[in-house]
């Protein structure tokens, strides 16, 4: 099939970008979207044009890197997929496709399609982990009987990614589906219970400093994430919030 | 309002105070209701919602209610632009969310409007106009006289609908209620309460302008 692509264009995080047009044909409906741009890639190569710069390492959708904003949805109008597993038999012949960055003011542009989310790390460094004694005689973690329901809830939310697909879809640029997932993740397990309290007052209060926006309960993330992240996440990171705040010593 | 800096914690103020509101919708059209009754029924209980001490406490809370409730929208509506400063050229909400989810802000702020007509039409003439010539049933008919104002209540309801829709479940989740047996449920509920507030205060109002013609 060919195609008109229409992809932001921005040399460096400073610089202003635009929208600029392409043309790629012969594009096989097999073919993933990333495959589609390293079509395009090799085309600018060899008429000495700047490539154009995105993100992607393992292509199999879990390293949440190949951050685009396609067709005016996040990872493109396919559900449940990453932008490397979205296939272009989701195209027809002769489609025009906008191809943009994940836009949020926490997520700065650094160049073309790629953007900087190590926001999201400050926020998993601010209280997404747990505390572990390291001194040769560590406990097994399976050692700890965990009810099989709580297992299974605690590992659906440690599906997240971190990709920011959620951030992107929001109209609020919100990161709560995020940071809800990872709160939850720990502290539906013993193991995370002990600093459950500050790691949302924390976790939060990064999120927040990030300049991320508030969550207005659109759906929308819950939609677009490729993981299938639930909303019920954030309700419990609410709870887990007001109890924090009013108990907690932060 | 300093004092709320967290996200969470302004989330729950919205959705505590949005509760509290659709308690009082409730009583309003329950009370509005009784016009369809007699026109006794409802100078009575319109009597007494005026005099009761414990509603003239409630008054002052309700007010309360309705300040932070829009300061705290229109206060989160401001930071959240500022925290996309690109918009996307193009984009698709529609395929990911609902229009009433969306457009909370702007169903408000027109609410906010359709109050300031409808403090100064009713809830001012009752407390402080004068009121010797008429019973208060005899000003709520007079004015539905008005196709003009009959049309912008009957919006400004459809509006309150649209609301009250998004509004009434999205409290629940606010407040950390979710849970796959009962959220379907107040999903529903809070769908049936917007169409009977819609329709209720509608019929009340149509009612007394066709029977004016």
């Amino acid at each position: 099939m060919n195609l008109k692509l229409k992809i932001w264009r921005q040399p460096n995080a400073s610089a202003p970008g635009k929208m600029v047009d392409y043309q790629v044909s012969d594009i096989s409906g097999d073919m993933s979207f990333l495959e589609m741009i390293d079509v395009l890639n090799e085309q600018l190569i060899e008429t000495d044009e700047e490539p154009v710069a995105f993100d992607h390492d393992c292509r199999e959708g879990i390293c949440g890197m190949c951050s685009m904003y396609i067709n005016g949805e996040a990872h493109g109008p396919d559900r449940g997929v990453t932008t490397c597993q979205l296939h272009m038999r989701k195209f027809k012949d002769g489609d025009t496709i906008y191809i943009e960055p994940f836009r949020a003011k926490g997520f700065p542009v650094i160049k073309d399609l790629v953007v900087d989310r190590s926001a999201f790390d400050r926020i998993m460094a601010a209280g997404g982990f747990v505390s572990v004694n390291t001194s040769g005689n560590t406990m097994d973690a399976n050692a700890i009987p965990i009810p099989k329901p709580d297992a299974d809830e605690a590992f659906d939310a440690a599906t997240c990614i971190g990709c920011g697909a959620c951030v992107a879809t929001c109209k609020n640029s919100s990161a709560m589906l995020f940071v809800s997932a990872k709160v939850s993740q720990l502290a539906l397990l013993p193991q995370g219970k002990v600093e459950a309290k500050q790691r949302v007052l924390s976790m939060v209060e990064q999120m927040d400093k990030e300049g991320f926006g508030n969550c207005s309960n659109t759906g929308a993330c819950e939609v677009e994430c490729p993981k299938g992240i639930s909303l019920s996440n954030i309700a419990r990171m609410n709870r887990e919030y007001l109890s924090a705040s009013i108990t907690g010593d932060k | 309002m300093a004092l709320i800096q967290s996200s969470i914690a302004r989330k729950i103020v919205m959705a505590v105070t949005g509760l509290f509101l659709i308690s009082f919708i409730a009583l309003h059209l329950a009370v509005n209701l009784l016009t369809l009754v007699s026109a006794d029924a409802f100078n009575e209980a319109s009597h007494f919602m005026g005099t009761n001490p414990f509603i003239q406490i409630m008054q002052y809370v309700l007010a309360l209610g309705f300040i932070l409730h829009i300061a705290m929208g229109i206060q989160l509506t401001m930071k959240n632009r500022q925290a996309r400063p690109v918009a996307y050229a193009m984009n698709k909400p529609a395929e990911n969310s609902s229009w009433s989810s969306r457009n909370m802000i702007v169903t408000g702020l027109l609410i906010l409007l359709f109050l300031v007509l409808h403090i100064k039409d009713y809830f001012w003439e009752i407390k402080f106009g004068d009121m010797s010539m008429q019973s208060d049933f005899e000003l709520v008919t007079t004015l539905f006289q008005n196709p003009l104002y009959t049309f912008i209540y009957l919006f400004s309801f459809i509006l309150l609908g649209f609301h009250l829709d998004h509004g009434f479940q999205s409290a629940f989740q606010s407040v950390g209620a979710n849970h796959y047996k009962y959220t379907p449920l107040i999903k529903l509920l809070g769908r049936i309460f917007s169409v009977i507030v819609a329709i209720g205060f509608s019929a009340i109002s149509l009612y007394f302008y066709l029977s004016s013609l």
